[in-house]
């Protein structure tokens, strides 16, 4: 006979084998993107379809520039956890791991051509 | 394992004998949608690093993303964009504990579709 509290039996069997950080990190990013995303939707809605130069001086401004800037960070943030949740949802083994490497790789390739673009345009 | 003690659980959705309800299919499509954006993002992305880079380059990636192939790209993230966002929100009401009885998720599960189409044609109108 072992003397288990129900906390020490339930510790580690959920599926993800570890706490709630994962679904934390989603809350806080998308209490983030509530607030950036509308404001992005509009700031790029009046970038596009502008010339060359016009898209430049657009996203030269601080304001513009920083949101852009936060709203893809905290996107692809998003992205990297809940594509990862998909993938662990609908495949298993190497290739489970394979795809979350792949999506968190893609995540952060996005992300760093997009601020290099961005500091090249307001810079 | 004596000491488990063994409770009625809900089963998973057997796919192929599965009745799509309301709530299912408001649930897959916030996966869809969410994931989905990925495509509408790397082109905004791929527009931005094009106009980092030049006048050649901006002029490609700027043809592709006001042609119309663009445009209906742009139009479904928008749209999944919307859609996701409210999915999102009904996820944080349901995290904090509310609306998980039937007749208020369902309400809740309307109010995302039809708001995704509303605040569609309101971007749209805005932009």
């Amino acid at each position: 006979m072992r003397y288990l509290t129900d906390r020490k039996r339930a510790n580690g069997k959920g599926a993800a084998h570890t706490g709630t950080e994962h679904h934390w990190a989603m809350m806080v990013s998308s209490v983030g993107l509530a607030f950036l995303v509308p404001a992005f939707v509009i700031a790029f809605g009046r970038g596009l379809g502008g010339t060359h130069a016009e898209v430049l001086a657009f996203f030269s401004r601080p304001f513009i520039a920083i949101l852009t800037g936060l709203t893809l960070v905290a996107s692809m943030r998003h992205f990297a956890k809940g594509a990862q949740t998909m993938i662990e949802d609908y495949s298993q083994g190497t290739t489970r791991k394979a795809l979350i490497i792949g999506a968190i790789s893609l995540s952060w390739a996005v992300t760093a051509t997009g601020l290099f673009a961005l500091a090249k345009i307001a810079l | 394992m004596a000491e488990s003690n063994r409770v009625i659980r809900p089963l998973s959705p057997h796919l192929q004998v599965y009745r799509p309800q309301l709530t299912s299919i408001t649930s897959i499509l916030t996966r869809i949608t969410g994931n989905g954006l990925i495509v509408g993002t790397m082109l905004i992305v791929w527009w931005l690093a094009a106009a980092a880079a030049g006048p050649e380059a901006f002029a490609t990636a700027d043809a592709v993303l006001t042609s119309w192939f663009g445009d209906i790209v742009l139009f479904l993230s928008l749209w999944a964009a919307a859609y996701h966002y409210l999915a999102g929100l009904r996820h944080l009401i349901w995290d904090s504990g509310h609306g998980l009885d039937i007749p208020t998720a369902e309400k809740l599960g309307w109010g995302v579709v039809i708001g995704s189409v509303v605040l569609t044609v309101l971007a749209v109108i805005v932009i």
